[in-house]
């Protein structure tokens, strides 16, 4: 257990030095700040209330980009560097690494998150009597898990190549396909579509959490995938160990 | 402390180890030595557990490296052929971060303590990156020594090193040899005969000698070897020395140099040298020469089938 603090904490400090997560951030925000200003400003000109959650939308999908740049390094910078047999014969679990990774990865993503803290907080003191607390609250909560699911993903993605750009656009690829995955339902029908719309990355996201709404199922597909994930990255960083 | 039987790994269809066997004791220096891709890195990376072999066992500080591989990694230090590192971490953090994954107690008086040994106490805080690699070397080395293995598993430790660098860290195994076991890879020939207290040529995934650096000499060296030099043409030479009596082989070695074997314990130096002076041949040199590890080396691993004699 302290191995995967141990691991967590070296790569939360990494990333204050590293390049990439800076330009992730940038970005992120750079948007934001961008949607947020027009959106206020729409506002202010056609005299209504701005919407609190009007920068959440973008977030989201900003993240499905930013996410998979963080991520990607995590493991695959490990194998590249040749570190990885370091880690390997040190007295670490596999799933400690993984997880420890995970967390690394989590805790910078979180801190990008609760950065976009600022826009809400400007909202609320311009406006009167207030942005609308509760859907907000719902909604970073479900940003949180899929973050949590997004980073999952990136470190499994990461484990599998020693090059991170293949790590990038492995981690892109899968959450974009779950993020399309329930535009067939139009066409099926039955269990399919039962199954694809469950499926659905952002659904989850958007159809409760964001509306204001916190429900178990959402709870459960993201913890999920994020199970389903940590254990195929212990699973292939095992693998690579046989190579 | 250190157990292999018929270890093989095959890396899909190449087969690098083949039916290894070979032990180490406690507080031994053993030596391995052999061409690249002999199977020397392979075989420590199945020792300290970083891949499983494909068929055979090793067991290494009493726990089997697969069954029980984290016992093994907790007793082991190891420092691999390319002395990965973070480059963007200073020495200091360095081995702070691997003190703790490695649960060495007292971590911080044993990170101390390594940087002091290994002399890195003005560069602690330098970054990895910028260090030269002989120093980076040294922080390989001081990252092995942490948690005072049982067993020290060093893959070409004084590669890179400048030759006063080499002398302390040859001295340092020799210290650390005396309460450890240590298994090391070289291809440089001396250093295995000088640090190693026993010697494992190793070609092409198989053990072809094992013995202590003098012995395998003596061994091997079961033979007479006569270098032979003489004046001008000497057409006829290598006939001549063919049937003096006692001479085994004759190979020519440039104009007029001959190397001459003859079986273990002749003294066919007078004889050959009235040989080639009633033949009228002028000697110009006629000495014995002894057979080094580097002979048997180059002897061993440029057969084919790998087989001592």
């Amino acid at each position: 257990m302290r191995n995967i603090w141990i691991i967590a904490t070296r790569e939360f400090r990494q990333y204050f030095i590293s390049p990439v997560a800076y330009a992730v951030a940038a970005m992120i925000f750079l948007v934001l700040g961008v949607i947020f200003y027009s959106n206020l400003g729409a506002s202010i000109l056609n005299q209504y209330a701005p919407d609190g959650q009007a920068v959440l939308a973008p977030l989201a999908t900003l993240l499905l980009f930013g996410v998979p740049a963080i991520t990607m390094r995590l493991i695959a910078d490990e194998s590249r560097s040749g570190t990885i047999e370091l880690l390997l014969t040190a007295p670490v679990r596999d799933a400690e690494l993984v997880i420890g990774k995970w967390l690394g990865g989590m805790s910078f993503s979180l801190v990008i998150l609760a950065g976009t803290w600022i826009f809400p907080i400007i909202l609320n003191a311009i406006t009167s009597p207030g942005i609308d607390q509760g859907p907000l609250v719902s909604s970073y909560l479900g940003m949180l898990l899929m973050i949590m699911a997004m980073v999952a993903i990136g470190v499994m993605a990461s484990a599998f190549f020693s090059n991170p750009i293949a790590s990038y656009f492995t981690t892109l690829g899968i959450l974009l396909l779950l993020w399309v995955i329930s535009l067939p339902v139009q066409a099926a029908s039955g269990t399919a579509s039962t199954v694809l719309s469950y499926l659905d990355f952002s659904g989850h996201f958007y159809n409760n959490a964001y509306a204001g709404v916190i429900d178990t199922r959402d709870i459960v597909y993201y913890v999920s995938l994020t199970a389903l994930a940590l254990f195929a990255g212990t699973r292939v960083v095992e693998a690579r160990r046989w190579q | 402390m250190i157990e292999v039987t018929d270890l093989t790994k095959w890396y899909g269809p190449r087969k690098a180890i083949d039916g290894l066997s070979f032990n180490a004791s406690k507080g031994e220096v053993v030596g391995f030595l052999g061409p690249n891709g002999a199977g020397k890195t392979t075989t420590m990376r199945i020792l300290t557990a970083f891949m499983p072999p494909s068929q055979g066992t090793a067991r290494v500080a009493g726990y089997d490296v697969v069954e029980q591989s984290l016992e093994v990694r907790r007793r082991i230090g190891y420092l691999p052929e390319t002395v990965p590192l973070y480059p963007e971490m200073t020495v200091q953090e360095y081995l702070d971060f691997m003190a703790a994954l490695r649960r060495v107690p007292q971590a911080e008086q044993r990170v101390d303590a390594v940087i002091e040994r290994m002399h890195l106490e003005d560069r602690s805080e330098s970054y990895i990156g910028r260090l030269s690699k002989g120093l980076r070397q040294r922080v390989g080395l001081a990252q092995a020594l942490l948690n005072q293995p049982e067993v020290l598993i060093l893959d070409e430790p004084t590669i890179g090193l400048d030759p006063a660098q080499v002398v302390e860290v040859r001295e340092l195994i020799r210290e650390i040899g005396r309460d450890h076991t240590v298994l090391l890879s070289t291809h440089i020939l001396s250093e295995a005969q000088q640090i190693c207290q026993r010697v494992l040529i190793i070609n092409k995934g198989r053990i072809v000698a094992e013995d202590t650096p003098e012995r395998l000499q003596s061994r091997l060296a079961g033979a007479e070897r006569i270098a032979v030099r003489v004046a001008g043409e000497a057409s006829g030479a290598e006939a001549i020395l063919r049937k003096v009596r006692g001479v085994t082989s004759v190979a020519a070695r440039g104009p007029g140099q001959f190397e001459v074997e003859t079986a273990s314990g002749t003294e066919a130096r007078p004889a050959i040298a009235r040989a080639l002076v009633k033949n009228d041949l002028d000697v110009l040199e006629l000495h014995t020469q002894g057979i080094s590890l580097e002979d048997i080396f180059l002897e061993l691993t440029r057969s084919e089938s790998g087989t001592e004699s």
